[in-house]
Parts: structure tokens; C-alpha cells; sequence
């Protein structure tokens, strides 16, 4: 089950999706919040899931990553289906593979921002300290922190502990980058330094989901738009459908209410 | 625009979600009393200097009620303070012996109570709860009377003396708040820390040593303290069973002095000792207590 891809040897997106969702049902107690959602990301593609809270776009990327296990359906990543993997050491093996990036940042406060960044690949990669030492450093230069490697989350604004959590991320050399919400607990101002380091990322082909409510930026970045509601995908096609032509009515009244 | 509305924005008896800063204080006290089992220990100064007046007041009682001939109430305590103090630092070492039993064994019916094996949960859960709701006393009496004068390991025979015996019995408790502080603070740590951590790929074992147990620290340090403090003043119930510490002594000296004044006087006496010692802990824990919720 070992996924051989290698990252310097990414084929241009190709028909073969690396993400591919097939009919996922997910319900907590007696309410469904996935009502069969399919849905596939190909190579080095760029995805934004949009739609009102609680239509089950969290829940989502915590399928695809196996942080919650499906009722229905299959969730493959890479080589991996994420469905069918029981063990801890088949979940950690996939998510290897995806990283998530949280609304509420979740760095590791005892840490400083370059601790952050140097655990996981350490403690869970067996990586040398002195080569991940020399990797973080380079992704906090990325995310435009520098400066701040030394500071501990609780001195670090919004903007720049999410940058941080992305830098750690990172880290762990994912192939897919599952982004949820990560900008819904910033100011506006701070909005902007953590978009524009997620589209840096896009540019460089790294393949990303990104369940969001920045409009503008889905519109900008994305190759392709799924509208979510109640537990399916009501519409999806590349944004400047999506945006300008929905042919669905829910869409459009969704749309209506915040462009 | 009436004035009363400007000064008073909020209609009395109002529902809406604000804490007000007491009511944010009740909140946190009570947060860590679910945690501790017990209120946070408050000394405050006053509490020293309300001793020193009951002191000074059953002096005064007892030079009222004594004759001339007798020496003066504190020359009578001052001759006794050497044995009292060497009571008192057996209180102590009791004290020591017993938080580090109960912290030790503590720590591993804590891991145990958070254990994913459904058995060793519930029977640490179970022995946890138990110990934590028993009589302190009664869990005294146990140790005296159950346990042996003496064991004998490999032929080796090894006495086991009252206070030692006292000692286990004054651990049991503690074990079972240690291991309720350990089980409270690791649960008071965000899920979020969990499921971020899960998403980098760390196991359920790196994830509580590396990331959850270092935070878990500064919480348990102050409950762990207070019990500290609640332990020390509770190391006087040995005396009940017969070992010769501070209020033992005190006991004696009294029969010995057979004067039925001094009783305020050298109880008085005491407390402020027990005072002098808890207080700069008290002091200690709630100073921690505030610097953590600010920065946690």
C-alpha cells in the first residue's frame, strides 16, 4: 500500500485523480451529514468546496484525511483506500500523504513556531534533525516568518499562527493539502497573508481542497467549485460557471446572499 | 433618550451571555475544584494574624486563670516549642513520604484511568473514585489494622512502625486525587490538539508524551500543590492512632502541665505553626494558578 509517487516527478494533472470520492455517507447519531458526495481531484488540482455551515464540508476533508470514518461509500487518496484502512500504522501511512490545516490553527503552544514545524518530521518521519532543521527554516521563510521562529504560538498574531500551521504541514512533504476554514478565525487584514501563502502553494502545483467562504478567492484560485447543502453536492463546474452562471436555484440564492 | 438608559445599558436580571469578572472567577474556581476534589486553598495574611490574636487571647485566658507562683504562659510554651517543632517535622516527613507515595502511585492509576483498554479503565476509575470518597480516617484505621507489625521478603524481615503504616494509610488518598488531577488535566486539553496531531501522522503515544502530558503539567501543578498543602494538615490525624507527632506532643505536654488553661493557648499554637508553613505554599499556588490561566 505504500504510495511510490514522488514529488519531483509529478506528471502534469493528469485524467488520473489522486483524491476520488465515491458516494461517502457519514451521519453523527441519527442526523446524516453526507448524503452520498462524489467528487474527484486530479493531480496537482485545485478544489474549493463552498456552501452553508453545516452542509458537511468539514466533515468532509475529516473523511478524506481519517480523522472520521465513513458509514457508505469509498474515499481513495494516492494509493491508498482510506476507507478500508483499519491499523493505525495504514492511517498514519495515509496521512503522510494529505496534511490538514485547521481552523483554529491547533499549533502546539508549548513549541515555538520552528519546534512546530520540526516535530512531525522528526518524531514520525525519522528524519535528521539537521536536515529538518534546514527545512523548516526554508518553509518559514516561505510563509514569511523568519523572524518569528523563535516566538511561541501565543505571541504570534492569527495570520501568522496559521502560517506557521501551514509551514508545518508542509513539512511532512503531503501530496494533497486539505485546507479547512483556515481563514474563517481571521481579521480581514490577516486574511490576506495566509490566502496569498495558500496560493503560492497552488501555483507550485501542490494539489489542494479547500473548504472556504472567501468568495473571491475560490473564484481566483480554483480549477473547479462544488456548492454543498445538506449533505450533497448541489452544483459543481469551474468558477466562472459556478460564480456567474449557477443553474441551480439553491445556488444562486446562496450566492445572492453573500456576493 | 432617557439618561438611565445611558448609564445602565442592561435591563436588570438580563439573560445575556456576559461574564461578569466575579462571576468568570467563580467559574474558573469551581473549573479547578472538579479537577482538585477540593476549594483552592486561600491563606491570606489575615487568617495569620486572626491566629496570633486567638493566641494572644488564650495567653490571656491562661495567665487569668493561673496562679502567681506559676511561670508565665510563654516561658511554659517557649520550654516546650523544641519537642512541639521536632512533632511538627515529623508531621513533615510524613507529609513528604506520603505525597510521594500517593504521587507515584497516582500517576499510574491516572495513565490507567485513561487507558483505551476498557478493563484496566473502569478498575482504575473504580479504585480512583473509591479511595477519592473514603474517609480519610477510616483509610487510616485500614492501614493501621490490616497491615502487619512487620513483613518478611526473602527472609529478610522489615518492621513496619505506626507512622509507617499511617504513611500508606494518609497515601491512599492522595494517590486517588493524583490520579483524578493527571485524568482532569489530560481531558482539559483541547480535542483539537488530538485531531491535529492525528493529522501529522503521530501515534496515540507520541501524541500524550510529546504534545498533550507537557501541557498537562503547568495544569496539574497548582491541584497538585493545594493537595500538598490539604495533606499537610491532615498528617495531624495520625495522632489519633497513636504516633508521637506535633499533636500527640501537644497532648502530652498539656497532661504534663495539668494546667486546663493552656488548652487555647498551645492549640492556638499549633495552628500558627501549620499556618507558617501552608501559607507561602497557598501564596505559591494560587500566584501559579493565575499565571497559567493567562497564558494556557
Amino acid at each position: 500500500m505504500q504510495s511510490t509517487s514522488d514529488s519531483s516527478a509529478l506528471p502534469e494533472a493528469t485524467t488520473e485523480p489522486i483524491v476520488s470520492i465515491c458516494d461517502v455517507h457519514q451521519s453523527f447519531g441519527a442526523v446524516e451529514v453526507l448524503k452520498g458526495v462524489s467528487l474527484d481531484v486530479s493531480r496537482g488540482g485545485v478544489v474549493c468546496i463552498i456552501g452553508p455551515s453545516g452542509s458537511g464540508k468539514s466533515t468532509l476533508l475529516r473523511c478524506i484525511n481519517g480523522l472520521v470514518p465513513i458509514k457508505q461509500g469509498s474515499i481513495r487518496v494516492a494509493n491508498f483506500d482510506v476507507h478500508t484502512l483499519k491499523t493505525d500504522e495504514q492511517k498514519i501511512a495515509l496521512r503522510k500523504e494529505v496534511s490538514m490545516v485547521f481552523q483554529q490553527y491547533n499549533l502546539f503552544p508549548h513549541k515555538t513556531a520552528l519546534a512546530n514545524v520540526m516535530m512531525a518530521p522528526i518524531h514520525v518521519l525519522k528524519e535528521n534533525q539537521d536536515e529538518v532543521r534546514e527545512r523548516a527554516v526554508a518553509l518559514l521563510k516561505k510563509v514569511g516568518l523568519s523572524a518569528k521562529q523563535d516566538a511561541y504560538p501565543g505571541e504570534l498574531s492569527g495570520g501568522q499562527q496559521q502560517r506557521v500551521a501551514i509551514a508545518r504541514s508542509l513539512a511532512m512533504r503531503p501530496h494533497v493539502m486539505l485546507f479547512d476554514e483556515v481563514t474563517a478565525a481571521l481579521d480581514p487584514e490577516t486574511v490576506k497573508e495566509v490566502l496569498n501563502t495558500i496560493k503560492a502553494l497552488a501555483q507550485e502545483g501542490m494539489t489542494c481542497i479547500l473548504v472556504t467562504h472567501e468568495m473571491r478567492f475560490a473564484r481566483e484560485i480554483a480549477d473547479e467549485v462544488y456548492f454543498t447543502d445538506g449533505g450533497v453536492i448541489v452544483e459543481s463546474g469551474p468558477p466562472a460557471e459556478l460564480f456567474d452562471r449557477p443553474i441551480k436555484e439553491r445556488t444562486r440564492a446562496f450566492l445572492s446572499q453573500i456576493l | 433618550m432617557r439618561r438611565s438608559q445611558w448609564l445602565d445599558p442592561l435591563p436588570r436580571g438580563t439573560d445575556l451571555p456576559v461574564l461578569l469578572p466575579a462571576a468568570a472567577g467563580l467559574a474558573r474556581s469551581a473549573a479547578s475544584e472538579r479537577i482538585t476534589g477540593f476549594p483552592m486553598l486561600r491563606l491570606r495574611a489575615a487568617h495569620g494574624v486572626a491566629l496570633l490574636v486567638l493566641f494572644a487571647v488564650g495567653c490571656g485566658i491562661a495567665e487569668a486563670q493561673g496562679q502567681l507562683s506559676q511561670p508565665s504562659i510563654l516561658t511554659t510554651i517557649w520550654k516546650w516549642t523544641p519537642l512541639l517543632l521536632r512533632g511538627f517535622l515529623f508531621n513533615l516527613a510524613i507529609s513528604f513520604l506520603a505525597m510521594a507515595l500517593g504521587t507515584v502511585a497516582g500517576l499510574f492509576l491516572g495513565f490507567a484511568q485513561i487507558s483505551l483498554f476498557q478493563p484496566v479503565k473502569k478498575t482504575a476509575w473504580l479504585t480512583t473514585h473509591f479511595f477519592r470518597n473514603a474517609p480519610w480516617l477510616v483509610l487510616l484505621f485500614y492501614c493501621m489494622f490490616l497491615l502487619p507489625f512487620q513483613i518478611t521478603v526473602f527472609g529478610v524481615t522489615i518492621p513496619l512502625p505506626d507512622w509507617i503504616k499511617a504513611t500508606f494509610g494518609l497515601s491512599l488518598p492522595v494517590m486517588a486525587n493524583v490520579s483524578e488531577i493527571l485524568r482532569g488535566a489530560v481531558q482539559s486539553i483541547p480535542t483539537t490538539q488530538w485531531e491535529s496531531a492525528a493529522s501529522l501522522a503521530f501515534t496515540r503515544r507520541q501524541t500524550m508524551w510529546m504534545i498533550i502530558l507537557p501541557q498537562c503539567i503547568k495544569r496539574m501543578l497548582p491541584p497538585w500543590m493545594n493537595l500538598y498543602a490539604i495533606l499537610t494538615m491532615a498528617t495531624v490525624l495520625v495522632s489519633i492512632v497513636g504516633v508521637s507527632e506535633m499533636m500527640t506532643l501537644t497532648r502530652q505536654a498539656l497532661s504534663a502541665e495539668n494546667r486546663p488553661g493552656l488548652l487555647l493557648a498551645f492549640y492556638s499554637y499549633v495552628l500558627f505553626w501549620f499556618f507558617i508553613y501552608c501559607y507561602p505554599i497557598s501564596r505559591w499556588t494560587v500566584r501559579m494558578e493565575a499565571k497559567y490561566a493567562v497564558n494556557l
